[in-house]
């Protein structure tokens, strides 16, 4: 039970943010409780599930398994930044038309491992679409609709040149 | 991307203009959770708010010696550490039984175990701190003496005289047991020129929501009213229960549910720890909050299943089924789960077993009995994959015998689709089913006969894979029969207020609730295409006992057909009403005006006369204009149970397709299908997704999950890694199919989609896993979940 106090300072969605928090405080503890950005939830605290999934420095992580003060001078990103910097618009726009999600619990995590894959540009099979979810658990819709939509906004985002 | 024909359904009698009944529009609440705006319970905190956290048994069975709580109390941000004994004085212990379950028994339980734990996890201490972390380190420093006390962890043995009774009081440790014969199972069998038995076995798995089970609770001692933010199913079932073991009158308690992470029937129980966070916020006079952690949901959240069911069949040489007999054994926890029991599973296991084939002889035996393990109860599909395993199972293993093709045993034995009424040996009343329709159009999506040319040219290449088909039936819309009727304050009617506002818009108040089946969407589609608006216009209100009308909640597939029914009646009273003013207003007749896309129109013709928004205007803001004596009434609400049928029974069949590799003994599935019937469809898209999550969850029962306990009752798996489910790189892809019979039951029809793809995915599983294994001369599997090692042995090579 250590109590020790760090302060870090680091980017969180663009916003730079100085806090005293406790060693042991985990990344997504310290934007849940601290910063209110409850859209990173946590489901199993040990970095399994994936429904914790952030970003840090560009690339996917698990909430759970880093704590704040390592991410001293680091930038973090989470569902509330890539939904208001409009980055996953079209990603998201098909999760909604597919259902893609139910309940809504893992879906921050993996809008945000769809990002990464996406990110990579060209159009993965339904089987490597599927293999990229492996650290992403979903209880409510049998994953058929999410790689629907993953895939969907590959074929458009390829269609399109995009690159995001 | 695979979307559903968005197109309007045929003319029937729900025919509007603009309906949306049977069209597959994007449900209106997801955006929020799409950016990460949604607000689940353990996103939630309140001014002054406390955390709980439980120290909890580590043993199956202990008497609590003493429980040392000075180093706890000590410790920074500790408020409170309170003892079974001390929240026993806020809270009455409860019993879960029902008088319908004729016997059922069980034993007082508390919120915190009073001087005995029954297994382990139970809670025998918290501790409400500043935070949760703090919480948790005063736990640690809780000093709990235990006897160890013998353990009953063995379903099998635990009637013996030498095994210890858990409540000494009951006698013994059989909570529930049914006995039914119906027609001549004796004669059935002697006649049978075929008779083949197998014993099922149903592993324990649980729910594993995504969100833990969440619960923040307030009592304001100024107001005397505890609010209660709960990821429950049915709020007004918990009001009623916070209220009646807190001494509390109803109106004193409100429930509100928020965003719901998963639910699946763990959400729909009473959990000891939810109750003492309850009476936790009474004594403190402030907000308590706790969250499960993962290992805790393991523990605590009901489990389902662990059946052992002895089963057999006899058939003619023509494949007609002569008998059927079951024999079904159980294990529970120690108490039997309130206020919904733990006997319901093992009740619907006896009356739906067999039940969608035309044979009347059917004996059936089931006993629940009690463990020093976590408690179990009724979770998604209740009873459904164990009956339509046992069932299905033994209509292959008959066919394989008699060396007939699985689908032409079904065929000869199904209730024939113009047969209906019809009630199974169990008493069961099924209005109208279409399993040969189902067939039919499963037969044709699968190509079956292709598949199976395929099948026999792949095994000539020594590359094993089988077809596995399941026909089954789901109990959906529950009226009182399930629950009421049993003493039970679970509503199995439910109401819709619908209300115009000051803008024209649509507000819609239901007593479902919503975990991310889309009753919100439902409800919506329904109001509005009843009332006449465009979806954008609704507004729907949903989980919270201060608003909504009373209801049932959402579990055993009712929301759409019941809460569906209730808001398509209050949207025809309500246009009535706006009509009334609107005829007012324009001198018109009601009967000679509609309402269509959101204005108000001529009946004939649909020339626009005059816009919601101006009628609401008018009303709220110069009634004086209104002729005199007329009252405006801009609110309906009409409330719906099922009195014809108790319950609307749907139909249909799954089939299997996957490739065992006789090395590994893993398998590979291919592809699954299912074909179901569930009424009128309101969202195409949403029925199908239902079935899609569903079968994932039992291919998860059939392969993967399982709770596994050694013989000290000690759960050996309670976290996400140990406790396997379905992944996204093993599932298959899903292709649903439909055959519609609406229930005329209610005006809309619709009968429930939520559990059928639970009922019947593991029973597909099974005989398709069973189909590749049996030129390998591999004895067929009956013992899920089916796990690598399972097959392995089962080939000679474990």
């Amino acid at each position: 039970m250590d109590r020790e106090e760090h302060e870090v300072a680091l980017t969180i969605n663009g916003e730079a943010v100085r806090e005293r928090v406790a060693a042991r405080t985990s990344l997504v503890d310290f934007l849940r409780e601290r910063l209110g950005l409850t859209g990173s939830h946590v489901g199993c605290e040990e970095g399994v599930c994936g429904a914790c999934t952030v970003r840090l420095g560009g690339r996917i992580v698990r909430g759970c398994l880093v704590f704040a003060v390592q991410c001293e001078g680091a930038r973090v990103e989470t569902v509330e930044g890539l939904s208001d910097s409009g980055e996953i618009a079209d990603l998201q726009e098909n999760f909604r038309r597919r259902n893609a999600l139910q309940c809504g619990f893992c879906t921050p995590g993996m809008l945000l491992a769809a990002q990464e894959l996406l990110a990579r540009g060209g159009v993965s099979s339904r089987a490597e679409i599927r293999a990229h979810f492996s650290g992403n658990y979903c209880r409510c819709t049998g994953y058929e609709a999410i790689i629907d939509a993953v895939e969907a906004t590959a074929f458009a985002r390829a269609a399109t040149g995009a690159k995001r | 991307m695979k979307i559903a024909a968005d197109s309007p359904p045929v003319l029937s009698a729900l025919d509007r203009p603009n309906s949306y009944i049977g069209r597959s529009v994007p449900r209106p609440d997801l955006e929020r959770l799409l950016q990460g705006r949604g607000s689940f319970v353990s996103d939630m905190a309140l001014p002054r708010m406390l955390h709980a956290a439980f120290a909890r048994s580590p043993h199956a069975h202990a008497r609590i010696l003493r429980i040392d709580r000075e180093a706890a109390r000590a410790m920074p941000g500790v408020v409170a550490v309170v003892t079974g004994a001390e929240l026993a004085r806020v809270v009455t212990p409860w019993v879960g039984t029902l008088s319908h379950l004729a016997g059922i028994k069980s034993a007082p339980q508390h919120a915190i175990a009073v001087e005995r734990a029954c297994w382990q996890g139970e809670a025998v201490c918290a501790v409400a701190a500043h935070t949760r972390a703090e919480a948790e380190d005063a736990v640690d420093l809780l000093r709990i003496d235990y006897e160890e006390l013998p353990a009953v962890t063995d379903a099998e043995t635990a009637l013996d005289p030498a095994t210890p009774v858990i409540h000494p009081a009951l006698g013994d440790n059989l909570t529930f047991e049914r006995r039914l014969a119906a027609g001549d199972p004796d004669r059935g069998f002697a006649e049978a020129d075929e008779v083949i038995e197998a014993t099922f076995v149903f592993g324990r798995h649980t729910g594993a929501t995504l969100e833990p089970r969440a619960i923040l609770a307030d009592w304001n001692e100024g107001e005397k009213r505890l609010t209660v933010y709960q990821g429950t199913q049915a709020p007004h079932m918990t009001q009623g229960v916070f209220a009646k073991h807190l001494g509390l009158a109803e109106r004193q308690v409100r429930v509100l549910t928020k965003d719901v992470g998963g639910s699946f029937g763990i959400k729909v129980h009473i959990y000891a720890d939810e109750m003492a966070t309850v009476a936790l916020a009474k004594l403190l006079k402030r907000p308590v909050k706790f969250v499960a952690d993962r290992l805790e949901s393991f523990l605590t959240d009901i489990h389902a299943r662990d059946h052992r069911v002895r089963a057999k069949i006899g058939v003619a040489r023509d494949g007609a089924i002569a008998a059927i007999e079951i024999d079904d054994l159980t294990g529970i926890g120690p108490y039997s789960v309130y206020p919904r029991t733990s006997g319901i599973e093992a009740n619907q296991v006896v009356n739906l077993t067999g039940s969608w084939y035309a044979c009347p002889n059917y004996r059936a035996r089931a006993r629940v009995v009690m463990q020093n393990k976590n408690v179990m109860s009724q979770y998604r599909a209740v009873g459904h994959p164990i009956a339509t395993a046992v069932t299905e199972g033994l209509v292959d293993l008959a066919a394989r015998r008699l060396g007939l093709d699985p689908i032409a045993i079904r065929r000869r034995n199904l209730v024939a689709d113009d047969a209906y009424p019809w009630t199974s040996p169990s008493g069961l009343k099924f209005e109208k089913l279409s399993q040969h329709a189902a067939l039919d159009r499963l037969l044709a999506m699968m190509r079956y006969e292709d598949l199976r040319a395929s099948q026999a040219e792949l095994r000539r290449r020594g590359v094993w894979r089988g077809i596995g088909i399941a026909s089954f039936v789901e109990l959906t819309n529950p009226s009182a029969a399930f629950y009421g009727v049993g003493g039970a304050r679970i509503s199995s009617q439910d109401g819709a207020t619908l209300k115009l506002d000051a803008q024209g818009g649509l507000w819609v108040y239901s007593g479902v609730t919503e975990q991310g089946q889309g009753a919100g969407a439902v409800m919506a589609q329904v109001a509005a295409s009843a009332f006449g608006v465009p979806l954008e216009r609704v507004r729907v209100v949903l989980g919270d006992t201060d608003m909504t009308p009373y209801g049932g909640g959402t579990w055993g597939s009712r929301a759409a057909g019941i809460g569906g029914e209730a808001a398509w009646q209050a949207g025809k009273a309500l246009r009535h009403n706006v009509l009334e003013i609107a005829a007012s207003i324009l001198q018109a007749t009601p009967e000679a005006l509609d309402i269509r896309g959101g204005i108000v129109v001529d009946r004939d013709g649909g020339a626009e006369r005059l816009s919601l928004e101006e009628v609401a205007r008018i009303l709220y803001f110069r009634p004086d204009t209104l002729p005199p004596g007329f009252q405006a009434e801009p609110m309906a609400t009409r409330h719906y149970v099922p009195r014809q049928w108790p319950f609307a029974f749907t139909t249909g069949h799954q089939a299997s397709w996957l490739e065992l590799d006789p090395e590994t003994g893993l398998v590979t599935l291919l592809k699954h299908w299912c074909v179901e019937d569930c009424g009128t469809i309101v969202n195409p898209l949403l029925v199908e997704e239902q079935i899609r999550g569903g079968v994932v969850q039992g291919i998860g029962a059939a392969l993967y999950e399982h709770c596994l306990y050694d013989e000290k009752g000690q759960l050996q798996n309670g976290s996400m890694a140990g406790y396997l489910v379905p992944l996204a790189a093993e599932m298959p892809d899903i292709e649903i199919g439909h055959v519609v019979s609406p229930t005329a039951d209610s005006e809309l029809g619709a009968k429930g989609a939520g559990e059928a793809g639970t009922a019947g995915a593991p029973a597909a599983i099974m005989n398709a896993l069973n189909d590749a294994l049996a030129p390998l001369g591999a004895a067929p599997l009956t013992d899920m979940p089916f796990t690598p090692a399972k097959i392995l042995a089962a080939l000679g090579r474990g």
